[in-house]
């Protein structure tokens, strides 16, 4: 049973029943695969296996199969990173500040942000270590107690802030994914029927018994991990803006990046968020619990991190234009036209002009602006860290060092591997994870008024007259 | 059956003891700890618990697994009995000399466990005392060329030499006709005489001399001989078309002269002025105070109009040329009679007659031309060649032996050559390889590496210069001079002609005389030994001579220059991998050469960099080329380096890199211009070409300075710009500004001035940066994708055509004839490095001594300090570079190797690397200074790039040593010239430059 409120629109529509969530939830789950999946998983694992091929040419034979050269020593390596970390902001921001924010319509979309955050950090980390010349040492960047002598880290350099950063970001939101799953997991542990399923979801769940005693532990540690988790936020990619902020590379060098970094982060994972939101709730039918007013609220979202990412553009050259530094200024005014300008101006398209459409009611409502207009800012953020990276470090101080950076197959196919990878864990995910917290979600529904229970079948979250009030 | 025979182990088994017997079957009856492990005491015999077993089975499985992981063994063999002066890990030094095509450098060859590996140059040498040229540098590479002749070559197949010596004498015994030896220029004292007994012996015999870049004009106008130049005495100097500082005559004789009064300083605030006429770029007009970009075809005219004028018969230049600067030569050549000097590459005789009357009538002779003492270094006579091709062409040739000559390829005549060379019956080359007259022989009898070789020298009369072996022969090679011996029946070998040749000139006891004429490597007592025919004085008089026409260039309307590239020369050490990527001093390509043209010209056949064009020539005759726009070249003209197009299989190096230029040359009345008519066609494709640098001009930037002498006279503190940073009190020098704790240097403080005005742009830093440091050679795919590995790279700018401030698309065109400036650039060891800071594992790091260093081992390569480098000059190991077949250079076969320099790490595939200021260099000085408990001496410690300059451009030294020639420059320059290159960074590099002077007209 589910009651509407008479001011608020429902957060879970189609007059859902606690048992109506665990069955829609755990339907997948425990159903055979469908061929959707399978197709996909299918395109996914290609994906994967141009990931596979790319890492052992990059390996096998050194970075030299990239297009990288004396000029430019990063470029779609670290906007790939760069690019993965931003994304990955959604789901720590969502469950985390939206947590502590209380926030209820994050409950339905949280853990697949989350697990989209873990995929992303797991895409993000294979570019740093990629990207070594010699990744098998890659254990050198960890301070760890060693036979070389008095051998250490280097504590100034931002790449192990980055080491540091990263990894704290990926273990926090790891176990906050976690914690909030084992619940879930308990739930389709008591319902499994084979014996595999049984064992498996059995050992994942933790022996969850669902007491009071368990579930205010469980509270307690997901308020604890919550607000470890939203420093992180902030934390993590005003981090790796330092790893251009600290440099003397103009175009690099700029003050502005830490706030700038984290908004473009949010909204770029947001984007993606939505992006993956809105085939999931169409392939497992969630629109019930993923609804509209999700959608809605994350493009708000997305147009206010989009505008601040707009002015930080324009800031950027107003600065370059005040500073009186020639350097700074050519770096600008090469990055809007020089032989980059296309990047530039794709960038510009994608992160400021496309997300202003989100002004209009009608298209933050629309299922397919959106999902288009998501496309366009997951583009454009990709280029925004090429713009930074690449267009920056080509023309730098010396024009005789001047150089272009053209991406060599091996650079495409690591980029669009890492696609493969996170689509083919993401798509597990979604088959062998509850893709809704249910728990969270039954909580949400308990707490609505008491209002007219609507029918199965009429419900839509846009439907006006869904709102009539009338007592049962 | 026998009765089997019991052997005990010990009286123990004998004696069978109840002790014994309980233990007999436990192969460790009590020392293992395991059991004590358990702790409670009550052994349960051998049996060992279940977690022991699994302890001792991991640990099996470990210790098993690593040993199958360790690393192959590599033996180190010791000398059994050590050779005499061989001490592993000290180097030896010995004298010697590199003369290839004019290039004449006395060396000291530097020696490591027998093996040469580094060439410097011999201070002992008054011609050459400072630097080397690059060729001289990579020639020690060369010597461990892997597609040298092992063997003989009898028609092409492998033979002994006794079967080949006794095949040439009964040859030479039955031999009808002339025996012509054909030799590029030979200034040997020595080998000439030893040739010309070998001919006296043959009887009708012709030593036949040419020079594949010919300076046939030049002697025939002037006895014979090359004028002895002295560029150090002349105010005034008039090139028309000479690249005397690139590949003219005698470049580093000549260099070193030149800059010897262009050297500033605000005690002498004087230096000579430069006029440079030319068709090209050269490197020579890059560095002219005034540079006329002229024909080929007009050259006779602006010499005459030059003669005219001083004769005061009134100019007359062609109207294409610049007036203006004509007048301000002939105003300047009367205003410095005596102490002006007037040159021509120019192979006309015509040009080169009047150049010779100039001379005269301004004085030159005498004081700015050292009559008594001419340059041997160029011999060539056309004529003589000429007509020996034609000779052989009709048969009245027996015998025909090339040394150190391959006129199939590099003489214009080339198929002549070929053709004619069938008709002589006794044909042997004495060249190292089977190149393109070798091919064509019976018999090849390769010569040693000079480095192999005795040899004596002399480049400009009175000068004496010695060659001594630094390794025996690496293969069955045999000097070209036993060889002559040997056929000629005298038994002596080469060493003691050569000995007995120098009896001549010695005074006193012989071997003391000799013993020191070896270690020197020099005589310059004005012994002169060289003894030259005048056959080849032309008797053109300076009133015919102005009389002439110009050679008109014949065919198109387009004329093509064939010129001489500073590294590759005129190709016969295309081969050699290291000038192969040696980017050229001007237009900064490697690997291939093109057919350069004036912007003008591209943008009227709408050609842009990279189009193949199609160049007909004479007779219908075609190569194909990529164009390379380069400002600077006269409108009308096209430039075509030579030494490349080469095919044979004993250069892979070189084989298919660009197209053979010297058939373009003209041959007319009995002389070779090096200029042709040619037709240009677009073919449509493209192929790009492999530049180290592709953008040009230096964008308004502080980066690099330069000042007229004018306003260096009037004040030398108004010369150079400094950077100041505003601050609330006032602007203030960047250093004053910083978050930073400076170093303490409290022992030294190395570091390195670089003066912009002396640097001629030659480029021979960068290879002997990469011979010292063992830098890897990376092939022209990898030049395109911009990941060459030099170390040390000189920047090329162009001044930019007039432009608005700001208007930066304007700005990175250069302008059409551009004033060029070059800056050497490598790690400026900043003591506030960007680097540094930047690498997490701490790879790169500063010195206690100022320098900025790289742990090879340490570095996991995040290009994070590259990136971070403002200079750019971190280069990344983007691939193993050695043992690696897809950079089949001297890093991938075990004689190329040879070369590499034990002192300096071979770095593996994965780290960064960079200048290191020769940091080996600094504790070899420190070491030998502390072993003899003293302080390191100024100028002990060299850097390679400095110790290899011709024009002391360079000087590396201890800036916390007041004495040093460092600190006194820095002291005097100070405020002055000095400036570090970004100081708005406060990088603060250790590295200086100080500013160019131009003496504007």
């Amino acid at each position: 049973m589910q009651h509407v409120s008479p001011i608020r629109e429902p957060l879970v529509t189609g007059g859902k029943t606690y048992h109506d969530i665990t069955e829609d939830v755990c339907r997948q789950v425990e159903a055979k695969p469908n061929a959707r999946w399978a197709a996909a998983l299918a395109v996914a694992l290609v994906g994967l296996a141009i990931f596979l091929w790319s890492v052992y040419r990059t390996l096998w034979f050194g970075i030299g199969e990239w297009g990288l050269n004396k000029t430019v020593g990063w470029a779609w390596d670290i906007t790939n990173f760069v690019w993965w970390v931003g994304i990955g902001h959604a789901g720590t921001l969502i469950s985390a500040i939206l947590l502590l924010f209380r926030q209820k319509w994050r409950t339905s979309i949280n853990r697949a942000a989350e697990a989209m955050t873990i995929f992303a950090v797991i895409c993000a980390a294979m570019f740093p270590v990629l990207h070594m010349g010699r990744p098998w040492l890659a254990y050198w960047v960890l301070p760890l107690p060693n036979t070389f002598g008095s051998l250490w880290v280097n504590f100034n350099s931002p790449l192990l802030w980055d080491v540091f950063a990263i990894s704290t970001y990926f273990s926090v939101s790891l176990v906050f994914w976690y914690i909030g799953l084992i619940p879930d997991f308990a739930t389709i542990r008591d319902r499994a029927t084979g014996p595999i399923a049984r064992r498996a979801y059995a050992f994942l769940s933790f022996g969850w018994t669902g007491s009071a005693k368990a579930w205010s532990r469980y509270e307690t540690v997901s308020l604890i991990l919550a607000g470890l988790a939203t420093p992180l936020v902030l934390s993590v990619h005003t981090i790796v803006s330092m790893d251009f902020a600290t440099s003397v590379i103009p175009g690099w060098h700029t003050t502005i990046f830490p706030p700038y970094f984290v908004a473009g982060a949010i909204f770029s994972g947001f984007a993606m968020v939505l992006t993956l939101m809105i085939i999931t709730r169409k392939v497992f039918k969630l629109e019930d619990y993923i609804t509209l007013e999700h959608v809605e609220s994350m493009n708000k979202v997305i147009i206010l991190t989009g505008s601040i990412v707009g002015v930080a553009y324009i800031t950027e050259f107003f600065i370059a234009w005040y500073s009186g530094v020639e350097y700074e200024q050519y770096a600008f005014i090469n990055r809007a036209t020089g032989p980059y300008w296309w990047a530039y101006w794709a960038m510009m398209t994608c992160n400021v002009i496309t997300p202003q459409l989100f002004w209009f009611r009608s298209i933050r409502r629309s299922l397919t602006a959106t999902f288009i207009i998501t496309i366009f800012v997951n583009i454009g953020m990709w280029f925004e860290r090429f713009v930074i990276i690449v267009t920056s470090l080509h023309r730098d101080y010396l024009p005789s060092s001047w150089a272009m950076f053209s991406p060599t197959i091996v650079d495409i196919g690591v980029y669009v591997g890492t696609i493969g990878l996170f689509f083919t864990l993401f798509l597990l995910f979604a088959k062998f994870f509850p893709v809704v917290n249910m728990a969270e979600v039954k909580s949400i529904l308990k707490s609505s008024s008491e209002v007219k229970h609507h029918p199965h079948g009429t419900m839509h979250g846009t439907d006006k007259d869904s709102h009539t009030n009338t007592h049962p | 059956m026998q009765d089997r025979i019991k052997y005990w182990k010990g009286i123990e088994e004998l004696e069978n003891t109840p002790g014994f017997a309980k233990n007999a079957h436990n192969e460790f009856p009590e020392f293992l700890p395991i059991n004590e492990a358990k702790g409670d005491g009550e052994s349960s015999g051998a049996t060992a618990p279940r977690r022991d077993f699994l302890k001792l089975l991991g640990f099996g499985l470990a210790a098993a697994t690593l040993a199958s992981c360790e690393a192959p063994v590599r033996k180190a063999i010791p000398y059994l009995n050590k050779p005499v002066d061989v001490e592993p890990g000290v180097a030896n030094w010995y004298a010697s000399t590199y003369f290839n095509n004019g290039d004449f450098n006395s060396i000291l060859v530097k020696s490591r466990e027998g093996r040469p590996i580094k060439i410097e140059p011999n201070p002992s040498s008054s011609l050459t005392p400072m630097g080397t040229s690059s060729k001289a540098q990579a020639s020690v590479l060369s010597l461990y060329d892997n597609n040298r002749l092992r063997t003989p070559l009898i028609k092409g197949k492998e033979a002994e030499w006794k079967k080949v010596d006794s095949e040439i004498r009964s040859a030479l015994s039955r031999v009808s006709g002339k025996v012509a030896f054909v030799s590029s220029t030979v200034i040997s004292p020595s080998t000439k005489q030893l040739i010309n007994e070998f001919g006296a012996k043959t009887g009708n015999f012709e030593h036949v001399t040419y020079d594949a870049n010919s300076a046939s004009a030049l002697i025939g106008a002037n006895g014979g001989v090359v004028p002895g130049y002295d560029f150090s005495k002349a105010n005034i100097i008039v090139s028309i078309g000479a690249d005397f500082l690139g590949t003219w005559v005698a470049p580093i004789p000549f260099a070193k002269q030149y800059i010897q009064n262009r050297k500033v300083s605000s005690d002498n605030r004087n230096m000579s002025r430069h006029y440079q006429f030319e068709t090209i770029m050269s490197l020579t007009g890059a560095n002219a105070d005034v540079r006329v970009p002229i024909k080929p075809s007009e050259e006779l005219a602006v010499v005459k109009a030059i003669y005219n004028g001083l004769s005061g018969q009134g100019s007359s230049a062609p109207a294409t040329v610049d007036k203006k600067a004509i007048d301000a030569v002939i105003k300047d050549l009367r205003a410095n009679n005596g102490r002006a000097l007037v040159v021509s590459g120019s192979n006309d005789p015509a040009v080169q007659t009047l150049i010779t009357a100039i001379n005269k009538s301004i004085g030159a002779e005498g004081t700015t031309i050292d009559t008594a003492a001419p340059y041997f270094v160029k011999q060539g006579n056309d004529a003589q060649m000429l007509r020996l091709i034609e000779e052989m062409n009709n048969g009245s040739v027996g015998a025909v032996f090339f040394y150190s000559a391959n006129p199939v390829y590099d003489h214009p005549l080339a198929e002549r050559v070929a053709s004619g060379l069938k008709r002589v019956a006794l044909k042997v080359s004495f060249a190292d390889r089977v190149d393109e007259t070798a091919a064509l022989v019976d018999y090849v009898t390769p010569d040693n590496h000079y480095l192999e070789s005795w040899n004596d020298y002399e480049p400009k009369r009175g000068f004496l210069s010695l060659a001594q072996p630094v390794i025996s022969p690496i293969f069955m090679t045999r000097q070209m001079q036993d060889s002559l011996l040997t056929w000629s029946g005298n038994n002596t070998n080469f060493y003691e002609y050569l000995r007995n040749n120098w009896r001549k000139s010695a005074s006193g006891d012989f071997n003391a005389f000799w013993e020191k004429a070896v270690h020197d490597g020099v005589l310059e007592n004005g012994t002169s030994m060289l003894a030259l025919s005048t056959g080849a004085a032309s008797t053109m008089t300076a009133a015919d001579a102005a009389g002439r026409a110009s050679k008109a260039v014949a065919g198109g309307k387009i004329e093509a220059v064939v010129y001489e590239k500073v590294a590759i020369g005129t190709g016969s050490e295309a081969n050699n991998p290291w000038l192969q990527e040696m980017a050229d001093p001007i237009s900064k390509a490697t690997w291939d050469n093109y057919v350069a043209m004036s912007q003008s010209m591209a943008k009227e056949m709408d050609i842009v960099q990279g189009n193949v064009i199609k160049v007909t020539y004479a007779n219908g005759k075609t190569l194909e080329l990529p164009a390379l726009i380069q400002p600077g070249q006269a409108a009308g003209t096209v430039g075509i380096a030579m030494g490349y197009g080469r095919e044979v299989e004993s250069m892979p190096t070189a084989k298919g890199r660009g197209a053979n230029a010297f058939p373009i040359a003209t041959v007319a009345d009995n002389t070779i211009l090096f200029a042709g008519g040619v037709q240009l066609e677009k073919t449509g494709s493209t192929v790009e070409i492999a530049q180290m640098q592709t953008h040009h001009t230096i964008m308004d930037r502080l980066v690099v300075q330069e000042n007229t002498l004018a306003n260096y006279k009037k004040n030398p503190k108004e010369v150079t710009e400094y950077i100041r940073i505003a601050t609330h009190e006032g602007p203030a020098k960047p250093a004053a500004i910083s978050l930073w704790d400076d170093y303490e240097y409290k022992n030294h403080h190395w570091g390195m001035v670089v003066d912009l005005n002396s640097c001629i742009g030659c480029g021979a830093c960068t290879i002997s940066c990469q011979a010292e440091n063992n830098i890897p050679v990376v092939g022209k795919q990898e030049v395109l994708n911009r990941r060459e590995m030099h170390w040390m790279r000189i920047d090329r700018y162009y001044s930019a055509v007039e432009h608005e401030a700001k208007d930066y698309q304007t700005m990175e065109n250069p302008a059409d004839n551009p004033s060029v400036i070059f800056q050497p650039m490598m790690c400026q060891h900043c003591n506030h490095a960007p680097c540094e800071t930047v690498c997490p594992v701490a790879a790169t790091m500063h010195s206690s001594e100022g320098i900025n260093q790289m742990a090879y081992n340490r570095c996991v390569g995040t290009r994070y300090c590259a990136n971070n480098c403002p200079y750019k000059v971190r280069r990344f190991n983007w691939f193993a570079y050695s043992n690696n077949d897809k950079f089949d250079f001297n890093m991938n076969n075990d004689l190329g190797k040879m070369v590499l320099n034990p002192d300096v790490t071979v770095r593996s595939r994965g780290v960064m690397e960079k200048c290191s200021f020769c940091v080996q260099r600094v504790q070899l000085g420190k070491l030998e200074a502390k072993r003899e408990n003293r302080r390191p001496v100024d100028g002990e410690i060299v850097s390679a790039c400095a110790q290899s300059c011709p024009t002391d451009a360079i000087i590396f030294g201890d800036m916390l040593d007041p004495e040093s020639r460092i600190s006194k420059t820095l002291a005097r320059e100070k405020g002055e010239r000095a400036f570090h290159v970004l100081e708005e960074l406060n990088v603060q590099p250790n590295v200086t430059y100080l500013t160019k002077i131009r003496n504007l007209a």
